[in-house]
This record gives structure tokens, sequence and C-alpha cells, in this order.
């Protein structure tokens, strides 16, 4: 756990870029550090390894004040990703994602063996191991980095704007293998981006800042999209949170009907019992379902799924594939209305 | 005027006094002797400046102040000072090489990508290791260039050690004009010449071998060959 104890940094010349901030980073998950430019989160997260010293308060790692510990050895116990990854150009890929072992005293034949697993999986081949940093792509040369960070297997991570380098289709698979790779090693991630949208896709906890260093509020990305505490959060996360916030739950609650229930149009199966598709007034074309869902998808999706819908209705299928029933568009309004007023009795008891 | 001096097989005798070969040994000697001394001053103090971007117009200013200082001028101020024998010379060679090594080991460590100065620090390196295994390895390319530079400059003006009773192939220029024997001249000349271009190269030998391929346009285009 990373413990931020109203800290305060202030600038030479009197700008507050962090002010009294106090939060809880749990151990073992994502926190996103989130605001415009001049909220002071990429200095709150380099008070964390000491790149930068707090004016006042402590930050503690388990317990235990950063500000009493040997600078190079508490970092070498962090990972630390950048923006470009800021890999060192006059190694290869190999030593560079050896670099952290070897100042742990590792050999040289032990950390490149090592190092050589570590871009497996941040899914390099081992033909990249011999080649330099100029002649990786962005996106390649931002695995390196995160396999650099992963080397000596540190607890806690850091990653400031890890993804903001790389154009869109690459950064949609960076952070598929980001959560993949946050899946098997549960580090306590703290990481720093621009982007609301990739603060509410990557952490389990999402630390709003606003400009001067205020911690405009902090919960799942689900509390920020339902109750944003004031009209800065809720002007951050965006107009369209409420359908967002559909994507954090999912389907498996939701009632469904039988499968003859659609008015004036039919679900064809085929022999193995999966949708194949509508046929409208018993006779004409078959037209396109516009896909399935499962009790693991998001309410998002079905709703998506039920908007597209040539029919209006969306189809739920079971593990197996076979169709096992419908929402209908009202059905959704009626589902979303009941959980609505569900959470408002909750809260307000 | 003809090169018949240059081409006396006798003069190319490795124990002829005055030979060419005992020429160009001595002229190496001042040239080396003056670029290990100017390195190991100007290359800490270039670092250091580099580093901290403290008393920047010290590296800056000195690049054209030593340009301008005229080592034959200063050779004599040093021997009125301290009378005749090498450390003249050689102080008035280590001048003229200062400056551009200064100079680059500054600009090569001004011009660095501080991002990866910045991950080698949050990576947990020392500030000396930050030093020695990122800062002055990337920065290799613009402090050779600083080195071969120096090089060029010294081994042309290292003949002035002859001017003051000295070797070195300013002995051929010296007593050839002496004498009226220009074919001596022109031998020197050439020599010098010849001198300069083969100790460039070298110099870019060594270069090549201890500059990482990451850092040149070789590895931008295809990967070196791996060897196992």
């Amino acid at each position: 756990m990373i413990t931020f104890e109203d800290v305060v940094k202030v600038y030479p010349g009197g700008s507050t870029a962090v002010d009294h901030l106090s939060m809880e980073l749990p151990t073992g998950k994502t926190t996103v550090l989130v605001g415009p430019s001049g909220c002071g989160k990429t200095t709150s997260l380099r008070m964390i390894n000491r790149m930068v010293a707090p004016t006042s308060g402590r930050i503690l790692i388990d317990g235990r004040d950063v500000a009493g510990q040997d600078e190079a050895l508490l970092r070498r116990g962090i990972g630390y990703v950048i923006q470009h990854a800021g890999l060192f150009p006059h190694k290869t890929v190999l030593d560079n994602v050896a670099t952290v072992p070897m100042l742990l005293g590792k050999t040289r034949r032990e950390a490149r063996t090592a190092a050589l697993e570590l871009l497996e999986r941040v899914g390099l081949s081992a033909e990249f191991a011999k080649r330099y940093p100029a002649q990786l792509s962005g996106g390649q040369q931002q695995r390196v980095g995160v396999a650099r960070a992963l080397a000596a297997d540190p607890p806690v991570m850091l990653m400031d704007e890890p993804f903001s380098a790389v154009d869109p289709v690459v950064r949609e698979g960076l952070h598929r293998e980001f959560l993949r790779l946050q899946k098997d090693l549960g580090k306590t991630i703290a990481m720093v981006t621009h982007d609301i949208d990739e603060a509410i896709k990557l952490g389990d906890h999402v630390a709003i800042l606003r400009e001067g260093g205020h911690l405009a509020q902090f919960g799942t990305p689900q509390e920020l999209l339902d109750q944003p505490v004031d009209d800065f959060v809720a002007g951050f996360v965006g107009r369209d949170r409420g359908l967002r916030s559909l994507s954090f739950d999912t389907a498996a609650d939701l009632p469904v009907r039988p499968l003859t229930s659609a008015e004036d149009a039919e679900l064809v199966l085929d022999d193995a019992g999966r949708p194949l598709g509508w046929r409208r007034g018993g006779a004409g074309p078959l037209e396109p379902t516009a896909g399935v869902f499962t009790t693991d998808d998001s309410l998002r999706m079905v709703t998506d799924l039920a908007i597209t819908s040539p029919v209006g209705v969306a189809v739920r299928v079971g593990a197996d594939g076979k169709a096992d029933g419908l929402v209908r568009h009202h059905d959704l309004v009626d589902f979303l209305a009941a959980r609505r007023d569900r959470r408002a009795a909750e809260r307000g008891a | 005027m003809n090169l018949s001096y240059l081409f006396d097989a006798a003069h190319w005798d490795l124990s002829a006094p005055g030979g060419f070969p005992q020429l160009i040994l001595a002229h190496l000697g001042y040239v080396a002797l003056a670029l290990l001394i100017g390195t190991v001053i100007a290359l800490p103090v270039g670092l250091y400046i580099g580093h901290t971007g403290r008393g920047s117009f010290i590296a800056i200013n000195s690049g054209n102040a030593g340009r301008s200082l005229p080592t034959l001028g200063l050779l004599m101020l040093m021997v009125t000072l301290l009378g005749l024998g090498l450390t003249p010379v050689l102080i008035a060679l280590t001048v003229l090489v200062i400056p551009p090594i200064l100079t680059s080991a500054y600009a090569g460590m001004r011009t660095l990508d501080h991002r990866v100065v910045d991950a080698a620090k949050g990576m947990g390196m020392r500030p000396w290791q930050v030093l020695f295994k990122v800062e002055v390895p990337m920065a290799l390319p613009v402090l050779m260039s600083g080195l071969r530079s120096a090089a060029l400059q010294v081994v042309a003006t290292a003949t002035v050690a002859a001017a003051v009773g000295l070797s070195g192939l300013g002995r051929l220029l010296i007593d050839g004009l002496a004498v009226n024997d220009y074919s001596r001249v022109l031998a020197g000349a050439i020599v010098v010449a010849v001198l300069a271009v083969l100790l460039d190269l070298f110099l870019a030998l060594v270069q090549r071998w201890i500059v990482s391929p990451g850092l040149i346009g070789r590895a931008q285009s295809r990967p070196r060959r791996v060897t196992t």
C-alpha cells in the first residue's frame, strides 16, 4: 500500500503543485492519477520514488516512510515506466531490460536470461533482444520499457503516461496486455494519465486531481461515473458517463424473456439451438441479429445490441452458444430505472 | 623545389639521426602527450559543467579564447618564463587542445535526452553510475569528434617544437628554411599532412569501436549481426 499523508509540494517561486494530498493506493491494485495539466499528478507520482522531494507531509510504502530510505536502493525496488519509454539508446533491448537486476548484483548471464523471459512476457520475441531501441517502433519501445521496469520483480510500479506516445490502435493493444499482465502479476501500480477513458479502463481506483494539486475525488471508476462529487468531476468524466457506467455491470442480473416472446418477429435457430437471425411476419428474408451476449457481458453491450438489432431485441446465449433468452428495449429501461431507485435507497439508508 | 628530399631512401633509415622515422616518432610523442594532458584536464571539467550546467560560460568562451591564442607567441612566452625544454612546448600545445575537448564534452552532456537520464535515476542508478553507464556512453560520438578536431590541430601545430630547439617534423621546416633547402620544407609539410590524415583515420576507427551501434545511423536501418 502506498500512503500519502498530507503531502504538499511547493516549487521554488511559490507555485503549489500538490496541496495537502492524502490518499491510499491499495496493494495489488492499479490506481490511476488523472487530471488536467498542472494538477500535480506527475509530481505526486515522482514523490513516491523520491525523484521529487515533498515540501511537507509523508509518503509511505507498506508503512515505511520513503524519506528515510537510501534513494538508489528505494528506486531499485520500484518499477519505473515513463512516456517515450526512456530506453538507453546505446544498449541492446536485452541489456536495457537487464539493467536493474544487474544493479542489484545479479551476474550478466543471470540478468540476461531473466530479461529474455520478460521480453516474451510483454509480447516481444527473442529476435528483438539484440536490437537497439532506435530499431524499434514506439509501441515496441514501450513494451521494452515495461519489461525493464518489471525485470527485478518489484512489488510497486510507477507509470508516468506510459501509453500516451503511441497511436490509438497500438495503445488499445498495449492496454489489453497491461490488463492481462496485471491480472497475472497483481502489482501495486500508480499510473499517471491525462486521459480519463484510459483511467477508467485501466484503473481499479482513480484519483481525479484538479489544478493546484487538489484531490477532487478518489474512488472506483464506477463511483466516479455514478456519483461525481461536484461539477468538476462530472465534467471531467464526460457527458456520456451514464452510458459508460453501464460498462461496469454485467448482464448477470438482467431478467430475460422466453425466446418466443418477440412480437411480429421470429428468432430462427440452427439445429444446435444457436441463433441464425430474425424473420419478420412469418416470411421474408433472414435478418442478422447484430450479435449476442452472455451473462458475463456488460450492460453497455446489451444496450448496444438492443439498439442495433433490426427488431429492437438483444439475444442472450449460454456458454454453449445456444440462445436462451431475449431482452427488449423497454426491459432495459425498466431494469435501469429499478436499479437507480434501489441505489438511491441504499445511499439514503 | 622538388620531392627529392622526401623520396631519398637515406632519410627513411630508422637509425638516421634527423631522418623521417625519428622525427615522426618525436612528433607523435608531443602530440600524444599534449592530447593526454589536455584530455585529463578538459574532459572532467567539461563533463562536470555539462552535467551540472554550472559555469557553462567557461565552456562556451574557452573555445573562442583558445582558438584566438597564438600558439607560437604562447610558446615564446613560456620559454622566456621557464627556459628551454619540453615543458613550455607541452604547455603551449595543451592550451591548444583543451578548448575543443572541453567544448565537446560540455556539448555532449548538454544535448543528452533528459528523459533517458531521468529513467536511469528512476531505476536506481547512483549519480556516478548515471554518469559512466549512461551519460558518457551517450555523449561519446560528440566527445570523439572533439578529440579528433583537437588531434588534427595539434598534429599540425606541434611543428613549433622545432622553433625552440626540440625535434619533431618542424625540424624539416625550420632547418630547410634556414639553409634554403625547399625540397626539405616541402617534405616536412607533406609528411605532417599525411600524418594528420592517418591519425584522424585511426581515431575514426577507435570511435567506431567504442561508440555503441545503437547511437549511430548504422543500427537504425538494419539489425546488427548477432554474434554469439
